[in-house]
């Protein structure tokens, strides 16, 4: 992403009531909001705020009622006048302008979009979204055309004549966004523009307000208290509290890495099958056993791990060519049929970068692992139903591991060390301290796709050498669907010493399946 | 309880005095002005003849009233029983009186209206002196009225306007302040004027309620002119007093049938000028 500073907002402070120099006074002295409104009865509305929102993301601004998150918003095209700090836009302090300056850069830079639409119900839809052009003294011609390409963007043609009062909740929103990009302006300042619509609306206006972006390319503040929208439409999250940013992050980061204990509660309900994708929760894909091979060399494999099916791969980069069941491998071994003739060219399938929601379905339906495969084919990982639950399981549980660890320091055993250094090289959306991540951390680790372990390359390309292998396969892979629940809870139990020693083994060894012969 | 009388009588009657005394020329002058307005629009209601005065009347409901062709006819007929109750020329007096007194309550009363929504210390001010308009019996007027412009049409009208204008003042003060925040947070956030702020937000959006003080306005004109009959503001009120000084059943009837008539016009036709 372009990383040029658009906005740029410096310790902004909003005291609301009639002697704010004292209740500043207060604040610096580091009495809380509650103590303040005690002994002057003024609100602080927002205390010592400082972010940057870059050009062309979304920031989305998310907190409970009353965080101070509309009152943020409002100072930054000054309809609410912060007490003390600066907010500049391109460079320019908006809280000092002149309303002369203010103006114009509410003309030509800012467009907002309003939580109960606040349309202009004596005028129909072409004449609202020419409102904020018509006020800067445009022609009548140029601004019904301006305005008329708008409500294009927006999906509402043919709705131009339309009254206010005949159009739906969603299509007023529509026109609000239309009326807040007719003036073409740089910023677009959402404030809870999709709370008032339900959920399907709100669903959809979401989609669209991502492929808007797309299309154009805004730098967007929204304002939300819903944290699933704030995760599906954030580049990045300030989470505010009391009039405070608790966080600023990435939707990911928010999730995984909570600064505080508000944030963890804040973010356990959320539904993180639509956060996680695939190709955060998938799993080294091993064994895989090379389309050259025989049929013999795929019933060893199988048996040594104990599965009853093996993904078929071609070359080193793993194009994935199908799915053997060992009914099949058997047949061909009877029958002296090749590996390509024997398997199941059907292999179920799914994008790395699909959310869980959409694997779930999927991983229900199917009797195999799901392969994750990207567009040339090359075979990621694998996700089986263990995974899943595993990572879901795991991404509910941060609060809640917070707490063990403080109980049980003692604990950590020399395993959990070695899995938390491993932890490090392989960053993954479960980027957590160890004890979290004891065994799924792990696999994932590992399974990612080559951009994201840096430190390791050549990890995922390894797989085991079954013959050295063949002891840990209880644990490992397929067999995991039980086990990972279950290690996932109790992860203070120690895992054997033998997992650990031949799993790093098995990392560094680099030994290719391909070549190997029973 | 008080050993002396405290001169509220006294006071408010040296203070007319003072007032006649050093603004008599200036009074004058508006007595003048009004007399011409309410004179011109008389004559303008008169230039007509009846027939194509009703004929006019009857478009103009039927328009108005959104093609309502009951309303259009119901006002045609009550014009015509009007004309044939020979009742023409003393309605079209009254008509004139109302509108000139409704149109200067308005002028007065709109802006100062849109003024106090605007500041909350004027409203504060005005606000007391709305309720002793609003409250003090109606007849009260008549006499600094008659003292200041004599008798006649125009002490009539002043008395009207002062009758009138609290529900448009109020009602104007109201609207703009139920504009919905949302929408004066629009026009701000897309960098509006004061001045486009108002006239292409706040007054459109609080008309309904600004037109509910305008008809409100018309209605108490209405009333007030028939009372203002007693200083000598001519057309169908003096037709009433007459009725009560004869005890004439039959001509107070018809005049006041007349005031009626004109009234659900006036109050169909303001009513269907608001939105909504």
């Amino acid at each position: 992403m372009d990383k040029n500073v658009k906005i740029e907002i410096r310790n902004i402070t909003k005291i609301f009531g009639k002697n704010p120099q004292k209740v500043l006074s207060f604040l610096k002295e580091g009495l809380s909001k509650k103590e303040i409104f005690e002994k002057t009865k003024q609100t602080v509305g927002l205390n010592n705020v400082s972010f940057e929102v870059y050009e062309g993301e979304i920031f989305v601004i998310m907190g409970l009622s009353g965080s101070g998150k509309s009152t943020l918003l409002r100072c930054i095209n000054r309809l609410i006048k912060p007490t003390g700090g600066q907010i500049l836009i391109d460079g320019q302090d908006i809280v000092t302008m002149n309303p002369e300056e203010l103006r114009r850069v509410r003309r030509v830079k800012l467009g907002m979009v309003f939580q109960n639409f606040a349309l202009l119900s004596h005028r129909n839809v072409l004449d609202n979204v020419a409102y904020g052009l018509e006020i800067q003294g445009i022609s009548k011609d140029e601004r019904h055309n301006k305005a008329i390409k708008a409500i294009e963007n927006v999906g509402l043609k043919g709705h131009e004549e339309s009254k206010i009062t005949q159009l739906s909740g969603g299509m007023k929103q529509r026109v609000g966004i239309a009326r807040a990009l007719a003036n073409d302006p740089d910023i677009l300042l959402m404030d809870e523009a999709f709370s008032a619509l339900d959920p399907l609306i709100r669903n959809e206006m979401q989609e669209e307000l991502l492929a808007l972006e797309n299309r154009m390319q805004k730098t967007i503040i929204f304002v939300s208290h819903d944290l699933d929208e704030a995760l599906k439409l954030g580049d990045r999250i300030a989470l505010m509290k009391d009039g405070e940013v608790v966080q600023i992050g990435t939707p990911e980061e928010i999730l995984t890495e909570p600064a505080n204990s508000y944030v963890s509660r804040f973010v356990a309900g959320v539904d993180r099958s639509k956060i996680l994708t695939a190709e955060s929760v998938m799993k080294r894909p091993e064994p895989l056993v090379s389309i050259n091979s025989g049929p013999r060399v795929a019933i060893q494999l199988m048996k040594d791990y104990g599965i009853s099916s093996i993904y078929v791969v071609e070359g080193k980069n793993r194009h994935l060519k199908g799915i053997l069941m060992i009914s099949g491998a058997l047949e061909a071994l009877r029958s002296g049929k090749n590996l390509e003739a024997a398997m199941f060219l059907e292999a179920p399938r799914v994008a790395p970068d699909r959310s869980l929601n959409e694997v779930i379905p999927l991983i229900a339906e199917s009797q195999y692992p799901l392969a994750v495969v990207n567009d040339s084919g090359k075979l990621l990982g694998i996700i089986v139903r263990g995974t899943v639950l595993g990572a879901l399981a795991i991404a509910g549980e941060n609060g809640q591991n917070e707490a063990s660890k403080e109980r049980n320091p003692e604990k950590k055993t020399s395993e959990e060390k070695t899995l938390e250094e491993r932890n490090v090289s392989g960053k993954t959306f479960e980027g957590k301290p160890a004890e979290k991540t004891v065994l799924i951390g792990k696999n994932e680790g590992e399974a990612g796709p080559p951009s994201k372990s840096s430190g390791v390359p050549n990890a995922q390309n390894t797989i085991i050498n079954n013959g050295i292998d063949s002891e840990s396969v209880p644990i490992n892979n397929r067999t995991d669907i039980e086990s990972v629940p279950i290690n996932n809870r109790t992860n203070i139990e120690p895992v054997p010493a033998e997992l650990t020693a031949k799993e790093s083994l098995g990392s560094d060894s680099g030994q290719e399946p391909e070549v190997k012969t029973c | 309880m008080l050993t002396f009388r405290l001169p509220v009588g006294d006071t408010v009657e040296l203070a007319v005095d003072w007032t006649e005394a050093n603004f008599g020329p200036l009074l004058d002058i508006i007595s003048k002005q009004l007399d011409f307005l309410i004179s011109s629009l008389k004559n303008a209601l008169l230039f007509l003849p009846p027939e194509l005065f009703i004929a006019g009347i009857f478009l103009l409901a039927y328009f108005v009233g959104k093609r309502n062709i009951k309303l259009a006819a119901g006002t045609a007929i009550g014009f015509f029983l009007i004309e044939n109750m020979g009742l023409w020329t003393l309605s079209m007096e009254t008509l004139a009186l109302v509108l000139s007194s409704t149109l200067l309550a308005l002028i007065i009363g709109i802006p100062l209206g849109i003024l106090s929504a605007k500041n909350t210390t004027l409203s504060r001010i005005l606000k007391p002196a709305l309720d002793f308009m609003q409250t003090m019996p109606s007849f009260v007027y008549l006499i600094p009225a008659l003292i200041f412009f004599g008798l006649g049409n125009v002490p009539s009208m002043i008395a009207t306007v002062v009758f009138a204008m609290p529900p448009a003042i109020r009602l104007t003060n109201l609207g703009i302040r139920q504009v919905p925040k949302e929408l004066i947070e629009v026009a701000d956030a897309f960098g509006s004027t004061s001045w486009q702020k108002l006239s292409k937000v706040e007054l459109p959006v609080a008309l309904p309620t600004i037109m509910a003080g305008v008809n409100q306005c018309i209605m108490l004109s209405l009333s007030m002119v028939v009372i203002a009959a007693m200083i000598g503001a001519r057309g169908l009120g003096y037709q009433v007093l007459l009725g009560i000084q004869r005890v004439d059943i039959g001509m107070g009837f018809e005049a006041g049938l007349s005031i009626v008539i004109i009234a659900v016009f006036l109050d169909r036709i303001t009513q269907n000028l608001s939105p909504r």
